[in-house]
């Protein structure tokens, strides 16, 4: 029997063949972003300016049974007045294949600072959210969503 | 895929000054330009990129949305109603398309 594959046995095929599918499916698929991707981004908007915690009211799931669609609720403390207001909100994920999300720029036009949106999480990672304020201050959070399902096509 | 078709839900009258919540939603795909059709071939990328919130002209918010934002979406976001006005909400396609969504809130 095991002369009919010659020096390579059954095993040992599909052992090989299979491994070369498994790269083939998984490899082409984008490479996905890291934390130190997120990092890149702030930096290279804000450069060194330091980043205080608080301000940012960052409501996610913990466990998000499907990646495609992830509730982000948010609100940025701040009077919203002509002289103090919140400038912009920027949203990374570290575990996506892009780690961009969303920005969102506000005016004193605007009561608050607060918005929903739905996200698309490829695997559990954490989303960050910086928020610049209208003096130049800005302030971050960090949230970890647990993603059952990953949602970017994988 | 069929033309994108905003919808807004927001009351049609508000007390001056009053803080009202909008909610926005948007059929689209929001094709992350990621993904492969049957043939193998990389389906290319189209998403609304940005939306853009007015009232009587003047600004009040804008998002810039990423390929990570869900496909129909979803947008909920408060406004002041400082007199009576139209609010106007634009919606603008990587093809650049704009889907615009004009609202008459009368404040008493």
């Amino acid at each position: 029997m095991a002369s009919k594959f010659g020096s390579q046995t059954r095993r040992d095929f599909i052992v090989t063949t299979g491994t070369a599918v498994a790269t083939a499916t998984v490899a082409p698929s984008v490479s996905l972003a890291k934390p130190d991707d997120v990092t890149a981004e702030i930096k290279k908007l804000y450069g060194d300016k330091p980043l205080a915690q608080g301000k940012i009211k960052l409501d996610l799931p913990t466990i998000a049974e499907n990646g495609l669609v992830v509730p982000l609720n948010f609100e940025v403390e701040s009077p919203m007045s002509d002289k103090d207001y919140v400038k912009s909100v920027h949203f990374w994920a570290d575990g996506n294949p892009n780690p961009n999300i969303a920005s969102f720029r506000f005016t004193p036009m605007s009561p608050k600072a607060a918005a929903q949106i739905r996200i698309r999480l490829a695997q559990t990672q954490n989303i960050v959210a910086v928020a610049e304020m209208s003096d130049g201050k800005l302030y971050t959070a960090k949230k970890e969503v647990k993603v059952t399902i990953g949602g970017c096509g994988g | 895929m069929s033309n994108p078709t905003p919808r807004v839900r927001m009351p049609t009258t508000a007390k001056k000054g009053e803080v009202i919540e909008v909610k926005t939603l948007i059929s689209h795909e929001m094709e992350t330009g990621l993904r492969k059709d049957s043939s193998g071939k990389v389906v290319p990328r189209r998403i609304i990129k940005q939306f853009v919130a007015k009232f009587n002209g003047k600004e009040i918010m804008t998002a810039d949305w990423h390929p990570a934002i869900s496909a129909n979406p979803y947008q909920a976001f408060f406004v002041r109603v400082p007199e009576s006005g139209t609010f106007e909400f634009t919606w603008h396609d990587d093809n650049g398309s704009v889907y615009k969504s004009e609202h008459k809130v009368t404040a008493s």
